[in-house]
Parts: C-alpha cells; structure tokens; sequence
C-alpha cells in the first residue's frame, strides 16, 4: 500500500461528500416535481411524453397502481430489447455484419439490462451490432436506473406523507429523473470521455498494421455515449468484453477517478434526499455514515490484500502486488478501490478482472453483493434496500427497550418487519439455492475455468452477482450455455422485482399511517449509536447467511493460496 | 388489479417508443455528431498513420515480439492483443496454469536478462487483454535485451526509456508509467535518424 493510494482513496471519498447535498438537494427538486431550470429546455419533451401516453402526471397512484405500471413497462422494455437482439441480423448500423442473438441469450441480456444488473455472457465486440448496443441496451440503462430512483423517491413518500393512501405517480417520477438528471449529465459526460480518447463512431472496426507489420483490427464503435450511462446508471454492462479495463472504454487514471466517482454520485445524494423528504437531513447523513464505514473497511482489505500479492507467485521470483489481470494505468490502489465501489454499488463494471485477485481481495467484492448492494448500492435501488434493514434494526432495538419502534415519524409494525424480511430473504434463498443446484449438476459444473475452491467461487459469484442485480463476475466461468443464461435469468429477475413488491408494500402501509412524533422514549435515529446498530444489523445478517459458503470459496482459496496448493 | 393492468398498457408501449427513440437513437447519435466534430481523433480510436497506413493507436496496446521491440505485457486477448477479443486470463490466485505460465515467462526473460528480478507486470496479464502499458521498470528491464540487438549504447536506450515515462496526474491519479507504442516509436526513429 502507498501514500499515492491512499490518497486517491481519501480525495475520492471527499469528493463525494461534497457533492452529496448538491446532488441530494437536485434529486429532491424531482422527488417534489418542482420546475428546474432545464425545464425550459425539456419541459415541453416531458409535457409531449405524457400528452402521447395519454398520462396525467398529476395523477396519483397508490402501491399495487404504482406497482403494476412499473412492472407492465419493464415487461414491455424487456420484450422490446429481446426483439432488437434477435433481429440484430436484419437490422441496419451492423457494421461487422453479426447475426442475430440466440434465445436464451438474447433472454439473458434483455432481462439482465432492464433488471439493471448488465450480467454478461456475451463479448460486446464479438457479439452485438452498434444498433443492439445503442436502441437495445443503451435505453435500458437509462430507464432501469430511472425506475430505481422513482422507486426509492415511492419509498420516501411513504415516510413522509401522513394518512394517505398514494405514493406518486411511476410515469412522472421516471420521466423526470431521465430527463432532467440522467440524459443531462451524460451528454456533458460523453464528451469529456470522447475528449479522453473513448471513441465515439458508427464504425466497427478499423484495421492495424502494427509497427512489426502484423495485423490487428481495433473494435470500436458507439462507446463514449453508453459509457456514460453505464456508470451513472449504476449498469455496469461493458461496450466491450473486457468493460472499463479496455482502454477505449477507460483511457486514463482521470477517466477512471470519473467512472468511479460517477457510480456512486447519485446513491449519495439520494441519501440526503431521504433525510429531507421526512424532514431531517440527519437523518440522510446517519445512514450515509454506516454506508461510508462498511465501504472504507472494504477498500482497506482489498486494497492490503492486493498490495500484498500472491505469495505462489513470489515464490516464483515474481516479487510485489498482484498484477495479474490489472492494468499498468490503473495499478493495484485504483484497481482495488473500483472493486469495491463497483460491488457497493450495484454497478459491476470492472477495470480489473475480479476472478484473477487474491483469494481475500476477491472476498470483498462477492461479499459486498451478499450485503444486499446496500453500501451506497445502485440508484435507488441502494437506498430503498437500506431502508429495509433500517426497518429491521429499529425493530430489534424496540425489541431492546420493549416498546413499539417508530422510525423517522412511523410507528413500525408486525406488517412493515414481516415485508421487510421477505424481502431481505429473496437475495440469499436465490443465491445459495441456485449456487447449490449449479453445483451438483454435470450442466453447473461445466462451468468454471478454475479448479478447487476457486472453482466454486466462480459459481458462486455468478449467482450472487445476477441476484444482487450486480453484473461483474468471476468471469472464468463459461455462462454462455442454456442452463446458465436460463437460471441466471431467473436469478436476475427475481432478485430485482421480489425484493421491489414488497418494498412498495411497505412504502404503501406507511404512507397510510398517521404521524407519530417523537418522544423522549424513541430510539434516536440520527446519532452514532443508530450508524453502528446498522452497521451491525447489515453485518450480521449478510454475515450469518453467507458465511458458511465463503469458507467453501474464497476462504478456503486463502488458505490454499497461503500453502502454496495448486489446482 | 385487472384495471391496473389495462391503464398501464398504454403509457407502457408508448413510453418505450419515445424513450427508444430519445435515448436508443436521438442521443447516441447526436453525441457521435459532436464527437466526430470537436474530437475527431479521439471519437475514432486515436490512431496514428505512417505513410497512409493505420499503425497503431495511442491509447490500446499491441504486440512486439521482436527482441528488437520492447515486448508488451502477456495478453490473454485471443492469440494475444486482439482488438476483437478483449480479456483477461480469469485464472485465479491457486490456479496451476497461472503458475506454470509465469514460470514459463520468467524463464524466457531470465534467459535474455540474466540476475535481475522479473517486474510483475512484464509477466502477468492484463485485465483487458489490450493494456498499452509497461511499468517504468519493466521497460527499463528491457533496455539491454533491446540495446544489444540495436547495436545501441545502453545509455542511449536508458535515456529513450527515461523520456517516455509518464508521471501520474497531480502526483497521484494514477501510475508512472511507458507507453510501448509509443517508445517503440521512438526507438524506430531513434535508429533512423544517423542514417538520414
């Protein structure tokens, strides 16, 4: 580890809370539905989008509404994106001239963008036209983050509002979080990456004779404007195979402080938006700090474990930091800190290549996922997974000093505790039941590249990957076949929408209760003794229900890896 | 439930259609249109021609297997730095193909460079595969191996070696670190400038 590293660590962080209440305060000015100044730019974009849908964005929805309209419109997003790659072959801007995405692959892609976890069996470069990266999947990283933040805004209004019985309308709060927060910044963005040396042309390839008169033909394509998108979106899914480690995608160490500072940005601010809506930004920072300290804890290990190197390589003569599948840009420090940004976040670009990291340092990543994702966590979906467990743990320090918890004004009760652990219940039963079943099967067990325990960290990273809505991989793994593009599929959709249903139902019972304000008797919710009870309940929860399946995966690499035992 | 159903159908379909039209086609498009104006060398891959020919780009690696070329890091792009197969090898911590094709690498620059210490980036791969980069020891590690074949003095390659490192932005963001395009580059007009 170095001073340089860690100062990149700590400029990063910094940054980013001083762009946590600017940003905050923007994403509030939507959750309100106020006029902004881009509204006389887009205001009449946004008015003629609701006029032909036939919408009414005055119009309020109560949950099941809310709901039903979120999920219809991803189906039909899902159906759109799986019709564009299968009709790849016929469409025009194919360049390379490839033929249209096969069933189950194009059923994996179209459910793992619109799932906003851009899990990738395919090689971008080898695989899609510009067209299918472009209308089929560049949209989908702008609406399934937009539906995450209307969402978390859905959340927040069942916090805030007192005895009614609607929580907003899906159409206006995805519209207005695409137009006036996700399409601006990505334009500005786009260019800044283009100026940086990501290419932007209808082109797909030029040809290279390399100075020792070899040839090596360069894929390009569309990149800088889904690039963009792919990071502030919290996507992750890569123009290229190799994602924000190739450098058309990622040239310098300024692009990849952007890349990283862009995947948390908006789950920052969403965090003081939280505390506003119900009237106390506190209450915003307390849940920001528990976020900030399990994350730092986080790029700590990684980053000593990375720093330290593979001791079976330094028996070889080869002394120093692990480098393999880095690269020389980037080194160990900003390799190991996107790691862990990227799986705090539920973004899962990568500019390192996760499977090829120290057994601990490849801990980090997988168990960020197994978290939840709720250590920032992607747009939206970060904070309105956090509140879950923020319902939890008032529930067990009611429990401490025996009286009904209340959190931020609501009384929570035996409805609201029960969704919640439903909820939280989704992302382990899909993991851990899908990881088994992959790993008693001829089908599951054709996948790994590596043997030993490293062969079944790579299941279980897929697994815990597609549930968590993540993206990244243990990219050995061969998931290009029916049985892992099928049940990775389900893993996706299911992790992303069972955890959604029961949150709005949440959201939907709170905004009917009254106002119950705060006593002398409440737990206070904004103090350090509230930041560590989160941290705990996060902890132990993922802790307790992943534990026994890291020691078979990485723990059990570790120790190999230590005893210099090969597979 | 069923009334939901019916009243979402509409926004749904229509919606997708104007957002398909504004964010899968309208803005991708209108960013390569300013692309290609304000930054036509970047938006189409930063190449470099030599006599009409494309040979290279500054920013994505390639390979040099020549001694007389400083070689690029290992790549597990295809055969090796293809530019339509980006990727790294995926093999992990414990896995025995890493060992031995490190073993394997080390040898061949022990042979070449006897009594010095492999740096690690000269013998690992790259996460993309395409990684345009050595560590400035890694090049320096090459020098003799390149003078030798050249017919140059060492100093010389030192001093072409020193030139080309690159410090990290603001003293942290970032490695130092050498460009191999672009050294090699300079190496081929370094060797032809007595003849001219």
């Amino acid at each position: 580890m170095t001073f340089q590293g860690w100062l990149l660590i700590i400029v990063f962080v910094g940054i980013l809370l001083a762009i946590t209440k600017p940003m905050g305060r923007w994403l509030y000015s939507l959750y309100e539905g106020q006029r902004t100044p881009l509204h006389r730019i887009l205001g009449p974009v946004e008015a003629a989008f609701y006029r032909l849908s036939g919408i009414d964005p005055n119009e309020e929805q109560g949950w099941r509404r809310y709901a039903v309209h979120m999920l219809i419109f991803n189906l039909i997003l899902l159906l759109f994106t799986y019709a564009v790659l299968r009709l790849q072959g016929v469409l025009p801007l194919n360049p390379l001239g490839y033929e249209g995405v096969g069933p189950d692959g194009a059923f994996n892609t179209a459910v793992s963008f619109t799932t906003n976890t851009n899990w990738q069996w395919y090689s971008g470069e080898a695989t899609l036209s510009n067209l299918s990266q472009m209308l089929g999947l560049t949209i989908q990283n702008f609406l399934s983050a937009a539906t995450g933040i209307a969402l978390a805004f859905a959340l927040f209004r069942g916090f805030a509002r007192r005895g009614a019985a609607t929580i907003g309308n899906f159409w206006a709060d995805m519209t207005r979080v695409t137009l006036y927060l996700l399409l601006p910044i990505c334009i500005v963005y786009a260019i800044f990456l283009i100026a940086n040396g990501v290419p932007q042309t209808l082109a797909g390839s030029v040809d290279v004779a390399t100075l020792e008169g070899a040839k090596q033909t360069l894929a390009l394509g569309p990149v800088a404007s889904q690039e963009a998108i792919k990071m502030l979106g919290t996507n992750g899914g890569g123009f290229f195979n190799a994602n924000s480690a190739h450098p058309f995608e990622n040239p310098n160490a300024l692009t990849n402080l952007v890349q990283m500072l862009s995947i948390f940005s908006i789950g920052f601010g969403l965090t003081w938006t939280f505390g506003k809506a119900v009237g106390n930004p506190r209450q915003g920072w307390a849940i920001l700090a528990a976020m900030v300290t399990i994350f730092l804890a986080g790029v700590t290990i990684t980053y000593w474990q990375e720093a330290a190197g593979n001791p079976i390589l330094h028996d070889l003569g080869v002394a120093g930091g692990n480098m393999e599948g880095k690269e020389v840009r980037f080194g160990i420090a900003a390799s190991s800190l996107f790691s862990v940004v990227t799986t705090a976040a539920s973004c899962g670009a990568v500019n390192a290549m996760h499977d090829s990291f120290t057994a601990l340092g490849g801990l980090i990543p997988l168990f960020n996922i197994q978290l939840g994702e709720v250590v920032v966590g992607g747009v939206g979906a970060g904070i309105y997974g956090f509140l879950l467990f923020a319902i939890l743990a008032i529930f067990v320090a009611g429990l401490m000093v025996g009286r009904t918890p209340e959190y931020v004004g609501k009384k929570i009760e035996a409805r609201e505790v029960k969704l919640a652990v439903l909820a939280i219940a989704v992302l382990p039963l899909v993991i851990l039941g899908f990881t088994a079943i992959a790993s008693v099967t001829e089908a599951g067990l054709a996948g790994p590249l590596n043997k030993g325990p490293h062969g079944f960290s790579e299941i279980l990273y897929a697994f815990t990957s597609a549930a968590g809505n993540n993206g990244s991989a243990f990219a050995g793994l061969s998931a290009n076949t029916p049985f892992y593009n099928g049940l990775l599929g389900v893993a996706m959709w299911l992790g992303r929408f069972f955890v959604i249903i029961p949150m709005l139902a949440i959201a939907g019972g709170l905004a009917a209760k009254k106002y119950t304000p705060e006593t002398a008797g409440s737990f206070p919710t904004t103090g350090l003794l509230w930041t560590g009870l989160l941290i705990g309940i996060v902890l132990i929860v993922g802790g307790l229900t992943f534990l026994p399946s890291l020691a078979l995966g990485p723990i059990a690499d570790h120790l190999a890896m230590t005893g210099g035992q090969l597979f | 439930m069923n009334k939901d159903l019916v009243t979402s159908l509409r926004p749904a379909l229509v919606m997708t259609l104007l957002f398909a039209a504004l964010l899968g086609l309208a803005y991708p498009l209108a960013i390569t249109g300013v692309g290609q104006a304000l930054f036509p060398s970047q938006a189409n891959g930063s190449l470099v021609e030599k006599n009409g020919r494309v040979v290279g780009s500054t920013i994505a690696g390639q390979a040099f297997a020549s001694d007389r070329y400083f070689h690029s890091r290992p790549s597990a792009a295809g055969d090796g730095y293809n530019g339509l197969a980006s990727s790294g090898s995926n093999l992990g911590p414990t896995s025995q193909a890493l060992a031995d094709r490190v073993k394997a690498d080390v040898a061949k620059y022990q042979e070449t460079t006897p009594g010095r210490p492999v740096p690690p980036d000269l013998v690992t791969t790259s996460a993309s595969g395409l990684d345009p980069h050595l560590s400035p020891e890694a090049a320096f590690y090459q020098v003799d191996r390149v003078a030798r074949v050249r017919g140059l003095a060492p100093a010389a390659g030192r001093k072409l070696v020193e030139e080309s490192v690159e410090a990290p932005l603001l003293g942290f963001l970032g490695e130092p670190r050498v460009n191999v395009f672009d050294l090699n580059r300079r190496l081929d007009s370094f060797g032809a400038k007595p003849a001219a």
